[in-house]
């Protein structure tokens, strides 16, 4: 346990069956138009990163979860979320 | 008398042209009610109008989704009320779980501000019982986030619980793709929960209730506050 500050991110995608047309239009007229024949597919989303006062990791992401789903952070019709501790 | 309340966001930009309509139009008593100022069920229906609540940030719709004054929308929906959510009202009621589903940034990726041909798919709802099933209204969007999204394998109860509304038609009236301004999936422009009384469209009725607002005269937007304004005045009956 360490009490403290944490950094984590929360990442909002469009879920896998939605399409997504920015994340279609960056990888047609951008990176493929650029020769980057390698990347097979982009996705975009938004990113949030909160500054959250915690016990531990655990604890800071337990929170950012638990304000995620409360307070509709996402569309659970439409998007999904992966929450990751940076820091 | 009945009495509408018309319920005013930050951000909420269409919220006159709903007045007009429903005060000089339709004749019905309305309140311009602040969105904090709406503490307790006092009115017969509830109007969430268009515009850009918080500046639509996270999400269209997303903030206001958490006024408080959702709950008192939440009370009247629950007691059969009709409730209405144009454009980003419609947003705020997906938003608010009080409509099914998700409103995503339209496909194209462009703000699309065109006329567009709705085919009503019920009449069951108080915002269409004045229409025929399969009749065509011309109504216009604007708005760039309009692409109604569910699972797929959802649509077809959404379907047979009669809460498909509205699709985009052509003039033939057929769901084509080049009818679908917005990406909707199954070209679906409005629907309703599962008792009916609460609608959202993407489409602004409010902006085709005046003949001299159209190009070619009609006020198809019209129906829509009519059918409304017919079941305050018989509550609890509607088509079907």
């Amino acid at each position: 346990m360490t009490p403290g500050s944490y950094v984590v991110e929360v990442i909002v995608e469009n879920k896998p069956l939605a399409r997504d047309p920015e994340g279609e239009t960056i990888h047609q007229n951008l990176i493929l138009k650029g020769g980057y024949k390698q990347v097979t597919g982009v996705r975009a989303g938004k990113l949030l990163r909160m500054n959250v006062e915690a016990n531990s990791p655990e604890d800071a992401r337990a929170i950012v979860r638990k304000l995620s789903d409360d307070l509709r952070i996402y569309n659970p019709a439409a998007h999904t979320i992966q929450i990751r501790i940076i820091g | 008398m009945v009495k509408v309340a018309l319920i005013q966001y930050p951000g909420s930009n269409c919220d006159l042209d709903a007045l007009e309509i429903l005060r000089d139009v339709v004749k019905a008593r309305t309140d311009l009610v602040w969105h904090k100022d709406l503490a307790h069920d006092d009115y017969d229906a509830y109007v969430l109008p268009g515009g850009f609540s918080y500046g639509d940030y996270l999400r269209a719709g997303a903030i206001a989704a958490t006024s408080s004054s959702l709950r008192v929308v939440r009370d009247a929906a629950e007691g059969g009320k009709p409730v209405l959510g144009i454009c980003n009202g419609f947003q705020i009621l997906v938003e608010a779980g009080l409509l099914p589903g998700a409103v995503l940034r339209n496909s194209a990726l462009r703000f699309a501000c065109t006329w567009t041909r709705l085919r009503v798919e019920t009449t069951r709802t108080p915002f269409t019982n004045k229409a025929e099933k399969g009749q065509v209204l011309e109504i216009p969007i604007a708005h760039n986030e309009g692409r109604y999204y569910l699972d797929k394998e959802l649509i077809p109860e959404l379907e047979r619980n009669r809460q498909i509304v509205f699709r985009y038609v052509n003039e033939m009236k057929e769901a084509t793709e080049v009818a679908n301004p917005n990406g909707s999936i199954d070209n679906i422009a409005g629907v309703c929960n599962q008792k009916g009384n609460v609608m959202g469209l993407m489409p602004h009725p409010e902006r085709a209730s005046l003949a001299v607002l159209s190009p070619d005269n009609q006020t198809d937007g019209r129906l829509i506050f009519d059918s409304m304004m017919g079941t305050m005045h018989r509550p609890g009956v509607y088509n079907e």
